[in-house]
Protein backbone atom coordinates (compact mmCIF):
# COMPACT_ATOMS: atom_id res chain seq x y z
CA UNK A 1 0.00 0.00 0.00
CA UNK A 2 2.77 2.42 1.22
CA UNK A 3 6.43 1.96 0.58
CA UNK A 4 9.53 4.59 2.44
CA UNK A 5 13.07 4.05 0.54
CA UNK A 6 16.01 5.06 2.57
CA UNK A 7 13.80 8.29 3.62
CA UNK A 8 15.95 11.03 4.88
CA UNK A 9 14.67 14.82 5.67
CA UNK A 10 16.76 17.80 7.18
CA UNK A 11 15.61 21.18 8.96
CA UNK A 12 17.96 24.11 9.15
CA UNK A 13 20.88 21.47 8.65
CA UNK A 14 19.53 18.90 11.46
CA UNK A 15 19.21 15.68 10.63
CA UNK A 16 15.52 14.46 11.78
CA UNK A 17 15.11 11.77 9.95
CA UNK A 18 17.84 9.14 8.72
CA UNK A 19 17.88 6.24 6.41
CA UNK A 20 13.83 5.32 7.06
CA UNK A 21 12.75 2.33 5.25
CA UNK A 22 9.01 1.81 5.63
CA UNK A 23 6.64 -0.37 4.37
CA UNK A 24 2.96 -0.45 5.24
CA UNK A 25 0.38 -3.60 3.73
CA UNK A 26 -3.35 -3.25 3.16
CA UNK A 27 -5.12 -3.89 6.13
CA UNK A 28 -2.39 -3.31 8.59
CA UNK A 29 -2.09 -1.49 11.22
CA UNK A 30 1.28 0.20 12.17
CA UNK A 31 2.36 1.73 15.06
CA UNK A 32 5.26 4.48 15.69
CA UNK A 33 6.57 5.06 18.70
CA UNK A 34 9.65 6.42 20.31
CA UNK A 35 10.57 9.33 22.90
CA UNK A 36 9.90 12.62 22.61
CA UNK A 37 12.13 14.17 19.03
CA UNK A 38 12.75 11.00 18.13
CA UNK A 39 11.18 11.81 14.37
CA UNK A 40 8.34 10.00 14.83
CA UNK A 41 5.63 12.46 14.09
CA UNK A 42 7.61 14.11 11.41
CA UNK A 43 7.95 10.59 9.48
CA UNK A 44 4.15 10.45 9.37
CA UNK A 45 3.70 14.11 8.29
CA UNK A 46 6.09 12.73 5.16
CA UNK A 47 4.12 9.54 5.07
CA UNK A 48 1.19 11.50 4.78
CA UNK A 49 2.65 13.58 2.39
CA UNK A 50 2.35 17.13 4.47
CA UNK A 51 6.69 17.04 4.00
CA UNK A 52 8.56 16.37 1.19
CA UNK A 53 12.07 14.38 2.35
CA UNK A 54 15.30 15.75 1.48
CA UNK A 55 15.95 12.22 -0.10
CA UNK A 56 14.75 8.67 -0.64
CA UNK A 57 11.59 7.46 -2.08
CA UNK A 58 8.10 7.06 -1.71
CA UNK A 59 5.70 4.77 -3.49
CA UNK A 60 1.84 4.43 -2.96
CA UNK A 61 -0.24 1.95 -4.09
CA UNK A 62 3.16 1.15 -6.17
CA UNK A 63 3.26 4.85 -7.67
CA UNK A 64 6.05 6.73 -7.04
CA UNK A 65 5.25 9.73 -5.27
CA UNK A 66 6.62 13.38 -7.14
CA UNK A 67 7.49 16.27 -4.99
CA UNK A 68 4.30 18.15 -5.97
CA UNK A 69 1.62 15.06 -4.58
CA UNK A 70 -1.25 15.00 -7.06
CA UNK A 71 -4.77 15.57 -4.99
CA UNK A 72 -6.18 12.19 -6.34
CA UNK A 73 -3.24 10.36 -4.25
CA UNK A 74 -3.81 13.15 -1.05
CA UNK A 75 -7.68 12.09 -1.02
CA UNK A 76 -6.89 8.79 -0.55
CA UNK A 77 -5.16 9.50 2.60
CA UNK A 78 -6.99 11.38 6.08
CA UNK A 79 -5.12 12.93 8.86
CA UNK A 80 -6.27 12.90 12.74
CA UNK A 81 -3.40 14.77 14.53
CA UNK A 82 -3.18 14.92 18.49
CA UNK A 83 -5.55 18.06 18.50
CA UNK A 84 -9.50 17.11 16.86
CA UNK A 85 -8.62 21.13 14.81
CA UNK A 86 -12.19 21.03 14.24
CA UNK A 87 -13.68 24.17 12.27
CA UNK A 88 -15.87 26.66 13.94
CA UNK A 89 -19.28 25.17 12.53
CA UNK A 90 -21.42 22.55 13.13
CA UNK A 91 -20.23 19.17 14.11
CA UNK A 92 -22.11 17.96 10.92
CA UNK A 93 -20.25 19.87 8.94
CA UNK A 94 -17.14 19.29 10.60
CA UNK A 95 -17.53 15.51 9.66
CA UNK A 96 -19.28 16.61 6.37
CA UNK A 97 -15.81 18.91 4.96
CA UNK A 98 -13.67 16.66 3.46
CA UNK A 99 -16.98 14.77 1.86
CA UNK A 100 -18.02 18.09 0.29
CA UNK A 101 -14.57 19.20 -1.25
CA UNK A 102 -14.68 15.81 -3.21
CA UNK A 103 -18.05 16.67 -4.64
CA UNK A 104 -19.49 13.86 -3.26
CA UNK A 105 -23.79 14.09 -3.40
CA UNK A 106 -25.66 15.60 -0.63
CA UNK A 107 -27.59 12.69 -0.11
CA UNK A 108 -24.43 10.47 0.56
CA UNK A 109 -23.15 12.99 2.49
CA UNK A 110 -25.75 12.81 4.87
CA UNK A 111 -25.65 9.27 5.53
CA UNK A 112 -22.06 8.75 5.82
CA UNK A 113 -21.63 11.45 8.46
CA UNK A 114 -24.61 10.13 10.66
CA UNK A 115 -22.95 6.29 10.30
CA UNK A 116 -19.67 7.56 11.28
CA UNK A 117 -21.02 9.65 13.96
CA UNK A 118 -22.75 7.14 15.05
CA UNK A 119 -20.40 4.60 15.43
CA UNK A 120 -18.13 7.19 17.29
CA UNK A 121 -21.19 7.80 19.84
CA UNK A 122 -21.23 11.34 19.12
CA UNK A 123 -24.45 11.72 16.49
CA UNK A 124 -26.18 13.23 19.44
CA UNK A 125 -24.12 16.44 18.87
CA UNK A 126 -24.20 16.29 15.42
CA UNK A 127 -26.11 20.04 15.27
CA UNK A 128 -23.98 21.60 18.13
CA UNK A 129 -21.37 23.89 17.53
CA UNK A 130 -17.64 22.75 17.55
CA UNK A 131 -16.75 24.99 19.98
CA UNK A 132 -19.21 23.55 22.90
CA UNK A 133 -17.41 20.08 22.66
CA UNK A 134 -15.40 18.45 25.02
CA UNK A 135 -11.58 17.09 24.44
CA UNK A 136 -12.79 13.53 24.06
CA UNK A 137 -15.82 14.42 21.85
CA UNK A 138 -14.02 16.85 19.84
CA UNK A 139 -11.48 13.83 19.53
CA UNK A 140 -14.77 11.35 18.34
CA UNK A 141 -15.74 14.15 15.72
CA UNK A 142 -12.17 14.43 14.03
CA UNK A 143 -11.67 10.65 13.58
CA UNK A 144 -15.46 10.40 12.70
CA UNK A 145 -14.36 13.05 9.84
CA UNK A 146 -11.11 11.00 8.66
CA UNK A 147 -13.43 7.71 8.86
CA UNK A 148 -16.04 9.30 6.46
CA UNK A 149 -13.71 10.18 3.95
CA UNK A 150 -13.21 6.47 3.61
CA UNK A 151 -9.83 6.46 2.95
CA UNK A 152 -7.11 3.99 1.91
CA UNK A 153 -4.62 4.74 4.80
CA UNK A 154 -5.42 6.45 7.46
CA UNK A 155 -3.23 8.29 9.86
CA UNK A 156 -3.51 8.88 13.66
CA UNK A 157 -0.47 11.41 15.01
CA UNK A 158 -1.00 10.96 18.89
CA UNK A 159 -4.91 10.86 18.77
CA UNK A 160 -5.30 10.45 22.51
CA UNK A 161 -2.26 12.05 24.06
CA UNK A 162 -4.65 15.19 24.47
CA UNK A 163 -7.21 13.25 26.42
CA UNK A 164 -7.52 12.15 30.42
CA UNK A 165 -7.16 8.31 31.12
CA UNK A 166 -10.87 7.24 31.23
CA UNK A 167 -12.13 9.33 27.75
CA UNK A 168 -8.78 7.79 26.19
CA UNK A 169 -9.82 4.32 27.34
CA UNK A 170 -13.12 4.61 26.31
CA UNK A 171 -11.93 6.03 22.54
CA UNK A 172 -9.29 3.06 22.28
CA UNK A 173 -11.87 0.55 22.63
CA UNK A 174 -14.39 2.05 20.04
CA UNK A 175 -11.50 2.53 17.62
CA UNK A 176 -10.12 -0.61 17.92
CA UNK A 177 -13.71 -1.88 17.26
CA UNK A 178 -13.68 0.34 14.28
CA UNK A 179 -10.39 -0.97 12.94
CA UNK A 180 -11.63 -4.90 13.28
CA UNK A 181 -15.02 -3.87 11.23
CA UNK A 182 -13.31 -1.93 8.59
CA UNK A 183 -9.78 -3.38 8.75
CA UNK A 184 -8.80 -0.08 7.53
CA UNK A 185 -4.66 0.42 6.82
CA UNK A 186 -3.79 2.72 9.21
CA UNK A 187 -0.11 4.35 10.55
CA UNK A 188 -0.49 4.82 14.10
CA UNK A 189 1.95 7.47 16.02
CA UNK A 190 2.16 7.55 20.15
CA UNK A 191 4.18 7.33 22.79
CA UNK A 192 2.95 5.63 24.89
CA UNK A 193 3.11 1.47 23.74
CA UNK A 194 -0.43 0.74 25.36
CA UNK A 195 -2.15 2.33 22.27
CA UNK A 196 0.10 0.50 19.84
CA UNK A 197 0.02 -2.94 21.91
CA UNK A 198 -4.14 -2.11 21.54
CA UNK A 199 -4.24 -1.34 18.29
CA UNK A 200 -1.33 -2.18 15.66
CA UNK A 201 -0.34 -5.57 14.25
CA UNK A 202 3.21 -4.38 13.81
CA UNK A 203 5.30 -1.60 15.60
CA UNK A 204 8.65 0.21 14.75
CA UNK A 205 10.51 2.32 17.31
CA UNK A 206 12.29 5.18 16.57
CA UNK A 207 14.99 6.61 18.27
CA UNK A 208 17.30 9.67 17.14
CA UNK A 209 15.54 9.47 13.69
CA UNK A 210 16.45 6.00 13.28
CA UNK A 211 14.02 2.82 13.20
CA UNK A 212 16.01 1.28 16.13
CA UNK A 213 13.75 -2.32 16.33
CA UNK A 214 10.49 -3.30 14.18
CA UNK A 215 8.17 -6.61 15.18
CA UNK A 216 5.20 -7.09 16.64
CA UNK A 217 4.32 -5.14 20.04
CA UNK A 218 4.04 -8.04 22.24
CA UNK A 219 7.51 -9.51 20.75
CA UNK A 220 9.25 -6.00 20.74
CA UNK A 221 8.47 -5.92 24.58
CA UNK A 222 9.62 -9.68 25.27
CA UNK A 223 12.76 -9.44 23.68
CA UNK A 224 14.01 -5.30 22.94
CA UNK A 225 17.07 -6.24 20.85
CA UNK A 226 18.81 -3.58 21.70
CA UNK A 227 19.70 -1.70 25.19
CA UNK A 228 18.50 1.66 24.43
CA UNK A 229 14.90 -0.14 22.97
CA UNK A 230 14.80 -2.04 26.47
CA UNK A 231 15.28 1.21 28.38
CA UNK A 232 12.64 2.74 26.49
CA UNK A 233 10.09 -0.29 26.96
CA UNK A 234 10.76 -0.83 30.57
CA UNK A 235 8.59 2.46 31.59
CA UNK A 236 5.53 0.54 29.59
CA UNK A 237 6.53 -3.18 30.82
CA UNK A 238 5.41 -2.45 34.66
CA UNK B 1 -27.67 76.21 23.89
CA UNK B 2 -31.00 77.42 21.56
CA UNK B 3 -29.32 76.70 18.61
CA UNK B 4 -28.60 73.04 19.37
CA UNK B 5 -32.12 72.80 20.75
CA UNK B 6 -33.35 74.37 17.30
CA UNK B 7 -31.32 72.40 15.39
CA UNK B 8 -32.95 69.00 17.00
CA UNK B 9 -36.03 70.16 16.41
CA UNK B 10 -35.43 70.98 12.79
CA UNK B 11 -33.83 67.51 12.69
CA UNK B 12 -36.76 65.89 13.94
CA UNK B 13 -38.86 67.32 11.55
CA UNK B 14 -36.36 66.80 8.36
CA UNK B 15 -36.50 63.46 10.03
CA UNK B 16 -40.43 62.96 10.33
CA UNK B 17 -41.83 64.88 7.03
CA UNK B 18 -39.04 63.22 4.72
CA UNK B 19 -38.05 66.16 3.07
CA UNK B 20 -37.06 65.68 -0.30
CA UNK B 21 -33.68 66.60 -0.48
CA UNK B 22 -32.54 64.96 2.59
CA UNK B 23 -33.98 62.03 1.12
CA UNK B 24 -32.12 61.87 -2.09
CA UNK B 25 -28.78 63.11 0.19
CA UNK B 26 -29.43 60.28 2.51
CA UNK B 27 -29.81 57.71 -0.50
CA UNK B 28 -26.78 58.78 -2.52
CA UNK B 29 -24.86 58.80 0.98
CA UNK B 30 -25.69 54.66 1.09
CA UNK B 31 -25.57 53.78 -2.51
CA UNK B 32 -21.93 55.07 -2.94
CA UNK B 33 -20.90 54.00 0.77
CA UNK B 34 -22.09 50.28 -0.28
CA UNK B 35 -20.52 50.57 -3.25
CA UNK B 36 -17.28 51.79 -2.10
CA UNK B 37 -17.34 48.98 0.23
CA UNK B 38 -18.08 46.24 -1.75
CA UNK B 39 -15.58 47.40 -4.40
CA UNK B 40 -13.17 47.65 -1.54
CA UNK B 41 -14.25 43.92 -0.24
CA UNK B 42 -13.55 42.26 -3.92
CA UNK B 43 -9.82 44.28 -3.38
CA UNK B 44 -8.93 43.97 -0.52
CA UNK B 45 -10.08 40.08 0.63
CA UNK B 46 -8.18 38.81 -2.08
CA UNK B 47 -4.81 41.02 -1.76
CA UNK B 48 -4.97 40.66 2.43
CA UNK B 49 -5.50 36.47 1.46
CA UNK B 50 -1.97 36.59 -0.76
CA UNK B 51 -0.52 38.41 1.04
CA UNK B 52 -0.94 35.80 4.71
CA UNK B 53 -0.88 33.03 2.52
CA UNK B 54 1.92 33.21 -0.04
CA UNK B 55 5.25 34.59 0.08
CA UNK B 56 7.23 36.45 -2.19
CA UNK B 57 10.49 38.97 -1.91
CA UNK B 58 9.36 41.91 -0.39
CA UNK B 59 6.43 40.85 0.85
CA UNK B 60 6.56 42.54 4.66
CA UNK B 61 7.52 46.01 3.08
CA UNK B 62 3.98 45.63 0.98
CA UNK B 63 2.42 44.55 3.98
CA UNK B 64 3.68 47.95 5.62
CA UNK B 65 2.65 50.19 2.76
CA UNK B 66 -0.89 48.19 3.31
CA UNK B 67 -0.72 48.70 7.64
CA UNK B 68 0.05 52.48 6.41
CA UNK B 69 -2.73 52.44 3.87
CA UNK B 70 -5.06 51.81 6.93
CA UNK B 71 -4.75 55.76 7.75
CA UNK B 72 -4.37 56.97 4.45
CA UNK B 73 -6.05 60.58 4.59
CA UNK B 74 -8.71 60.92 2.34
CA UNK B 75 -8.36 64.18 1.15
CA UNK B 76 -4.52 62.96 -0.19
CA UNK B 77 -7.30 60.31 -1.96
CA UNK B 78 -8.84 62.89 -2.99
CA UNK B 79 -5.77 64.82 -4.45
CA UNK B 80 -4.68 61.91 -6.12
CA UNK B 81 -7.70 60.70 -7.86
CA UNK B 82 -8.46 63.95 -8.97
CA UNK B 83 -5.23 64.49 -10.44
CA UNK B 84 -5.73 60.73 -12.33
CA UNK B 85 -9.68 61.67 -13.49
CA UNK B 86 -9.32 65.29 -14.53
CA UNK B 87 -9.86 66.04 -17.72
CA UNK B 88 -6.07 66.64 -18.66
CA UNK B 89 -4.71 63.79 -16.24
CA UNK B 90 -4.03 60.04 -17.34
CA UNK B 91 -7.64 58.93 -17.03
CA UNK B 92 -9.23 62.15 -17.87
CA UNK B 93 -11.24 60.54 -21.10
CA UNK B 94 -13.39 58.70 -18.57
CA UNK B 95 -15.08 62.19 -18.09
CA UNK B 96 -16.32 60.92 -14.26
CA UNK B 97 -14.33 63.60 -11.99
CA UNK B 98 -17.18 64.99 -10.07
CA UNK B 99 -19.92 62.10 -10.44
CA UNK B 100 -20.73 59.56 -8.11
CA UNK B 101 -18.58 57.07 -9.92
CA UNK B 102 -15.24 59.04 -8.56
CA UNK B 103 -16.37 59.33 -5.05
CA UNK B 104 -16.95 55.03 -5.33
CA UNK B 105 -13.55 54.92 -6.51
CA UNK B 106 -12.15 57.24 -3.95
CA UNK B 107 -13.47 55.94 -1.23
CA UNK B 108 -12.87 52.37 -2.39
CA UNK B 109 -9.47 53.23 -2.20
CA UNK B 110 -9.49 54.22 1.01
CA UNK B 111 -11.12 50.94 2.39
CA UNK B 112 -9.09 48.63 0.60
CA UNK B 113 -6.14 48.80 3.00
CA UNK B 114 -8.47 48.83 5.74
CA UNK B 115 -10.29 45.30 4.56
CA UNK B 116 -6.52 43.91 2.97
CA UNK B 117 -4.52 44.86 6.66
CA UNK B 118 -7.17 43.18 8.47
CA UNK B 119 -7.62 40.31 6.16
CA UNK B 120 -4.18 39.24 6.31
CA UNK B 121 -3.76 39.97 9.81
CA UNK B 122 -6.61 37.38 10.53
CA UNK B 123 -5.48 34.84 8.77
CA UNK B 124 -1.87 34.86 9.68
CA UNK B 125 -3.34 34.31 13.44
CA UNK B 126 -5.11 30.79 12.02
CA UNK B 127 -3.37 27.94 13.89
CA UNK B 128 -0.67 26.59 11.47
CA UNK B 129 -2.34 23.08 12.81
CA UNK B 130 -5.71 23.66 11.51
CA UNK B 131 -3.84 25.04 8.37
CA UNK B 132 -2.06 21.48 7.93
CA UNK B 133 -5.69 20.07 8.78
CA UNK B 134 -7.31 21.94 6.17
CA UNK B 135 -4.64 20.93 3.79
CA UNK B 136 -4.87 17.16 4.48
CA UNK B 137 -8.59 17.47 3.73
CA UNK B 138 -7.61 17.17 0.27
CA UNK B 139 -8.58 20.68 -0.68
CA UNK B 140 -7.72 22.08 -3.53
CA UNK B 141 -5.74 25.70 -3.57
CA UNK B 142 -9.63 27.24 -3.40
CA UNK B 143 -11.01 24.83 -1.24
CA UNK B 144 -8.23 25.87 1.31
CA UNK B 145 -8.52 29.24 0.77
CA UNK B 146 -12.02 29.56 1.06
CA UNK B 147 -12.50 27.32 4.29
CA UNK B 148 -9.71 29.84 6.21
CA UNK B 149 -11.54 32.83 4.93
CA UNK B 150 -15.34 30.75 6.42
CA UNK B 151 -12.60 30.14 9.38
CA UNK B 152 -12.04 33.53 10.23
CA UNK B 153 -15.52 35.27 9.11
CA UNK B 154 -16.06 36.59 12.24
CA UNK B 155 -12.87 38.93 11.46
CA UNK B 156 -13.74 39.49 7.63
CA UNK B 157 -17.40 41.02 9.12
CA UNK B 158 -15.25 43.36 11.39
CA UNK B 159 -12.86 44.17 8.60
CA UNK B 160 -16.12 45.37 6.55
CA UNK B 161 -17.90 47.39 9.11
CA UNK B 162 -14.23 49.43 9.70
CA UNK B 163 -14.11 50.05 5.87
CA UNK B 164 -17.85 50.84 6.15
CA UNK B 165 -17.35 53.00 9.06
CA UNK B 166 -14.20 54.69 6.92
CA UNK B 167 -15.72 55.40 3.94
CA UNK B 168 -19.11 56.74 5.41
CA UNK B 169 -17.59 59.33 7.64
CA UNK B 170 -15.03 60.61 4.92
CA UNK B 171 -15.38 64.23 3.49
CA UNK B 172 -11.46 65.35 2.17
CA UNK B 173 -11.83 62.40 -0.75
CA UNK B 174 -15.96 62.94 -1.45
CA UNK B 175 -15.27 66.54 -1.46
CA UNK B 176 -12.47 66.60 -4.11
CA UNK B 177 -13.58 64.31 -6.36
CA UNK B 178 -17.11 64.61 -6.17
CA UNK B 179 -17.15 68.91 -6.24
CA UNK B 180 -20.74 68.51 -3.48
CA UNK B 181 -22.84 69.04 -6.73
CA UNK B 182 -26.63 69.38 -5.42
CA UNK B 183 -28.23 66.83 -6.74
CA UNK B 184 -25.19 64.95 -8.32
CA UNK B 185 -22.39 64.21 -5.86
CA UNK B 186 -23.43 66.21 -3.23
CA UNK B 187 -23.76 63.34 0.35
CA UNK B 188 -24.22 63.53 3.70
CA UNK B 189 -21.03 64.74 4.88
CA UNK B 190 -20.07 67.34 2.12
CA UNK B 191 -23.72 68.25 2.63
CA UNK B 192 -22.97 68.95 6.43
CA UNK B 193 -20.07 71.11 5.72
CA UNK B 194 -22.16 73.43 3.62
CA UNK B 195 -24.75 74.43 5.56
CA UNK B 196 -22.27 74.60 8.59
CA UNK B 197 -20.25 77.11 5.94
CA UNK B 198 -23.64 78.82 5.31
CA UNK B 199 -24.25 79.37 9.24
CA UNK B 200 -27.52 76.83 8.82
CA UNK B 201 -26.62 74.90 12.05
CA UNK B 202 -30.19 73.54 12.31
CA UNK B 203 -30.08 71.97 9.07
CA UNK B 204 -26.13 71.03 9.60
CA UNK B 205 -26.96 68.79 13.07
CA UNK B 206 -29.94 67.41 11.01
CA UNK B 207 -27.88 65.71 8.25
CA UNK B 208 -24.85 64.70 11.23
CA UNK B 209 -27.72 63.05 12.57
CA UNK B 210 -29.08 61.52 10.42
CA UNK B 211 -25.77 60.62 8.92
CA UNK B 212 -24.72 59.16 12.76
CA UNK B 213 -28.03 56.90 12.53
CA UNK B 214 -26.86 55.71 8.74
CA UNK B 215 -23.41 55.04 10.07
CA UNK B 216 -24.84 52.95 13.00
CA UNK B 217 -27.74 51.74 11.55
CA UNK B 218 -25.33 49.78 9.13
CA UNK B 219 -22.66 48.71 11.88
CA UNK B 220 -25.74 47.88 14.25
CA UNK B 221 -26.89 45.38 11.12
CA UNK B 222 -23.31 43.81 10.49
CA UNK B 223 -22.58 43.64 14.64
CA UNK B 224 -25.97 41.43 14.87
CA UNK B 225 -24.89 38.89 12.10
CA UNK B 226 -21.44 38.97 13.58
CA UNK B 227 -22.80 38.23 16.96
CA UNK B 228 -25.57 35.93 15.60
CA UNK B 229 -22.90 33.53 13.75
CA UNK B 230 -21.04 33.49 16.94
CA UNK B 231 -23.60 32.51 18.97
CA UNK B 232 -25.21 29.78 16.31
CA UNK B 233 -21.64 28.12 15.02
Amino acid sequence: MLEAQKITWKQDDKTILQNINFHLLPGECVGLIGPNGSGKSSLLKILAFLEAPTSGLLFFQGHSIPKNVPLAIRRKIAIVFQEPLLLNTRVFDNVAIGLKVRGISKETIRQRVNYWLEQFGVLHLSKQSSRSLSGGEAQRVSLARAFAIEPDVLFLDEPFSALDAPTKEGLRVDLSKVFKTTQTTTVLVSHDFKDISHLANRALILLNGQVAVEGSPSELLRNPQQKDVARFLAYFAS
Amino acid sequence: MEMIWKGIQAAIHLLLTGDPEVVEITLLTLKISCSGTLISLLIGIPFGTLLALKPFPGRRFVLSIVNTGMGLPPVVVGLWVSIFLWRSGPFGFLNIIYTPTAIVIAQAIIASPIIAALTCAALQQTDPKLRLQIRALGTTRPQYIWLLLSEIRFSLLAAIIAGFGAIVSEIGASMAVGGNIKGQTRVLTTATVLEVSKGNFDIAIALSIILCLLAYGATLCLTLLQQKQQGGS
